[in-house]
């Protein structure tokens, strides 16, 4: 055991350590036996694999995107390859992986044991979605083999319904079956946390993670259906030819906006409430402290689903909405920063005079704040009237979601992909490359995203494949970044995967956590506990721990 | 483990436990620690389910109500042709459905297997009653060129028939103006009937399984959460038609003028 103070990392003694024999993965075999598992743990085995497949089909069209504006020139692509480009890119990145990232994986394979329960409510279900989700995928990729669409993953009305001869229909069913998909994971949570707590775990003894989950279901259920009946009538709409969105038929493009935008802003929640939940645990972990003001940061997760639902009309602002109604949610888009702003201060109070330490996770989690708060502020910037005529459909909304999805969910993402790896997979990643990759990937991301404020303050708008050749050192620099970044991304793949072999023998608790995840043998047993545990103490009981672990040894020696 | 997590029931088998004598339900499945828990979240999980559906119908409200306060004459003249009679019979024969769905639950409940059968029966045969009157109440709209698309005719709004028995024309012309959005409304209709009708048809399909396993007997010892969910769905869809109703065909009518 080492006692250096750099670290809280504790692994057995790997001349005898061995993962055990009986686990999760090792209770059956075949490919079988994992297509047809009702086992959380297995199911986010398999969502894991799929998002990442498709994040990096996602990140090649970036990649493309990036390449083509290296040059202030159109000279890679035609212009409406562009428009395939970067619609591909948004439909994957958030339908395919940005939404079900966290929850899919890292929600369904924790969710249940940090409750103390066997399984999700429904694991039929859970499996369903999980197919769902492939269906969807499987659409997506069919919609872009026979020669892709070009609508931007916003399905724009009367352009997606009356404008365009490309693939509409299938990457709107895609996106409909995908978001059942996620209507059934948020369905399947919110009953699992109401229901299958177990005995002394209390709605305020659940870990934050949990109540982030909660609050992002919520969203899921709530909005995910309105999304589905939207792109329903665009489907209809295309096939049947009637105007309910379309202008010269008498329809209304607004309510499509109103209908999508119902739906899609608090997506943007259900993307990054997973996240915070991440950051709630990795802080504390890491700072050996509670996290400060747990009741706070658990409501804030709540207000900010609720408030979620009372916004989306900030992107509409330039389509000739009411300027009265303008006014209204412009100021309810400033009181998201609220609850979010709780959540940042609480972290940062977590941190204050705690024992910090610097593993990955915690480097993944300190690039969140960061990030997260760029991304946030400026979201309140685009909340403001004045300001968001000027900086709409500008490369400034680029940057600004970037920073919240890709600085935030995605940093959230790999911090809890490294944090909780010991735990899914019995082995430790390697600590001193990922160290480098969670670097590496920080500075990857300011150098692509930052020079995008800037140019989208001058006025380069989003979505266009040329540009005026004074902006060209920008485009460049971010260009280089996403190279930077994409090596950032490449570098957990590959290790992670050498880890699976070579990776150090973790045992049970490395990282000295509290949560019920942790008490438990890595990877788990299929059942999850030999004994439904009794909760007796609050979530992050660091003195709880210590007592447990004294008398553990006492037993021993 | 330690002293703090301590044993509540383990996948202890069957018929040990002391105190009380409680037999496990074939159907208890092995991650949930009593069947009531099993119960219980079931039947959330249905509720979850039916508000999910009422925010996915509740677009499609809100499109109808936005375009029917927009082209307001265009909406009364084209609701005013739906066919009253039938979609009032279609209502009945729902309710009755519902009606004999809420008696199987109750037979499911006091453990009668044929009852619960014949219930289901009774569910089923007035489920397809209502498909059936839709059926021609669409062949009906076909007839009169009411279906939104090219052969979609406005001439009957443009001038309306005259009533045999006054003399008068049936209601009043629509402006020139709103004609074809006499076509959204139909769009509207069928849209809301046909997501409605889809829900009666995956129903009934549902109907039919859970007829086969009652006639086993799989509802009729004490596990009943199949039953109670599928009656709650049953009701949902029974509901999200008291509202089409009035909406679609009843709120133009006057009867009295």
């Amino acid at each position: 055991m080492s006692e250096s103070n750099d670290t809280i990392l504790r692994l057995p003694d790997q001349s005898t350590a061995q993962v055990p024999k009986k686990n999760f993965i090792t209770a059956e075999h075949g490919l079988l036996s994992w297509l047809l598992t009702g086992d959380h743990k297995r199911i986010a085995m398999l969502y894991l694999f799929s998002i990442t497949f498709f994040f990096f089909i996602g990140g090649a069209f970036a990649g493309l995107i990036r390449l083509e504006l290296l040059t202030p020139q159109p000279d890679l692509v035609a212009s409406d390859t562009y428009n395939k480009f970067f619609t591909m890119h948004g439909v994957i990145m958030i339908f395919l992986f940005l939404v079900p990232s966290v929850p899919a994986t890292l929600g369904n394979f924790l969710i249940p044991i940090m409750l103390g329960a066997r399984d999700l409510a429904f694991p039929k279900i859970n499996l369903l979605s999980w197919y769902l989700y492939v269906i969807g995928g499987t659409l997506t990729l069919t919609a872009l083999v026979l020669g892709g669409v070009d609508t931007g993953w916003t399905f724009t009305t009367p352009l997606s319904t009356h404008y365009l001869n490309t693939h509409v229909v299938t990457t709107a069913t895609a996106i409909f079956v995908a978001g059942f998909s996620s209507i059934f994971t948020g369905l399947n949570f919110i009953v699992t946390i109401h229901r299958m707590r177990c005995p002394g775990m209390t709605w305020f003894r659940m870990p934050l993670f949990v109540w982030a989950h909660y609050a992002a279901s919520i969203l899921m259920v709530l909005g995910t259906p309105v999304l589905a009946i939207a792109i329903v009538l665009v489907a209809l709409e295309r096939l049947v030819g009637i105007g309910v969105f379309d202008p010269t038929k008498g329809g209304d493009p607004l309510l499509f906006q109103h209908l999508f935008w119902f739906y899609s802003h608090p997506a943007v929640y259900i993307m990054i409430l997973p996240g915070m939940g991440v950051i709630s645990e990795v802080i504390s972990t890491f700072s050996r402290k509670r996290v400060f003001g747990y009741t706070a940061v658990a409501f804030s997760s709540v207000a900010i689903a609720l408030f979620g639902f009372f916004v989306w009309e900030h992107h509409m602002f330039i389509m000739g909405v009411s300027n009265y109604s303008a006014l209204v949610f412009s100021l309810l888009t400033m009181l998201v920063a609220v609850p979010s702003a709780i959540k940042i201060f609480n972290w940062s109070f977590t941190l204050q005079k705690g024992s910090i330490t610097f593993e990955t996770p915690m480097l993944y989690a300190f690039g969140f704040m960061g990030l997260f708060t760029i991304g946030g502020l400026t979201g309140v910037f685009l909340g403001s009237l004045g300001m968001d005529i000027q900086l709409t459909e500008t490369y400034f909304i680029v940057a600004h979601f970037h920073f919240v999805m890709v600085g935030g969910m995605l940093m959230a993402f790999l911090s809890g992909v490294h944090f909780w790896w010991p735990k899914m997979t019995g082995r430790m990643y390697p600590e001193a490359i990922s160290k480098m990759a969670a670097v590496v990937t920080f500075i990857g991301f300011n150098l692509t995203f930052l020079p995008q404020f800037i140019l989208g303050y001058l006025g380069m708008p989003r979505r266009y494949h040329a540009y005026p050749p004074e902006y060209q050192v920008l485009n460049v620099l971010s260009t280089a970044g996403a190279t930077v970044l994409g090596i950032g991304y490449l570098l957990p793949i590959i290790y992670l995967a050498w880890s699976l072999k070579y990776g150090a023998v973790a045992g049970d608790n490395p990282w000295q956590a509290t949560g019920l995840e942790w008490q438990i043998q890595s990877p788990p047993l299929t059942e999850n506990f030999t004994e439904i545990p009794i909760m007796d103490h609050e979530a992050y009981d660091y003195e709880w721990l210590e007592h447990k672990t004294a008398q553990e040894v006492t037993t021993v020696g | 483990m330690d002293s703090a997590i301590a044993t509540t029931q383990g996948e202890a088998p069957v018929h040990d436990a002391g105190e009380h004598e409680h037999v496990y339900l074939p159907q208890h499945r092995h991650h949930f620690e009593t069947e009531e828990q099993q119960r219980e979240a079931g039947s959330f999980g249905m509720w979850l389910f039916l508000l999910t559906e009422i925010m996915f119908f509740g677009g499609m409200f809100f499109a109808y109500l936005l375009f029917r306060n927009w082209y307001y004459d265009a909406f009364v003249a084209a609701s005013n042709t739906l066919n009253i009679g039938m979609g009032a019979a279609n209502t009945a024969i729902l309710i009755t459905s519902g009606f004999f769905m809420a008696l199987g639950v109750w037979a499911a409940e006091v453990r009668k297997r044929k009852l619960l059968v014949w219930m289901l029966i009774l569910t089923t045969i007035f489920g397809c009653a209502f498909l059936g009157v839709k059926y021609f109440e669409y062949k009906e709209k076909f007839e009169l060129h009411h279906i939104p698309g090219t052969s979609f005719d406005v001439s009957q709004f443009a001038h309306p028939p005259i009533d045999e028995k006054t003399g008068k024309p049936v209601g009043n012309p629509v402006p020139e103006d709103q004609l074809q959005h006499t076509q959204l409304f139909f769009f509207l209709y069928f849209a809301m009937t046909g997501m409605h009708a889809l829900h009666m048809i995956i129903g009934i399909a549902i109907l039919f399984w859970l007829l086969v396993r009652a006639q086993r007997g799989e509802f009729s010892a004490g596990y009943v959460a199949p039953i109670e969910n599928f009656g709650l769905y049953w009701h949902f869809v029974d509901i999200v038609w008291i509202f089409l109703f009035p909406l679609l065909y009843l709120i133009n009518r006057h009867p009295l003028k």
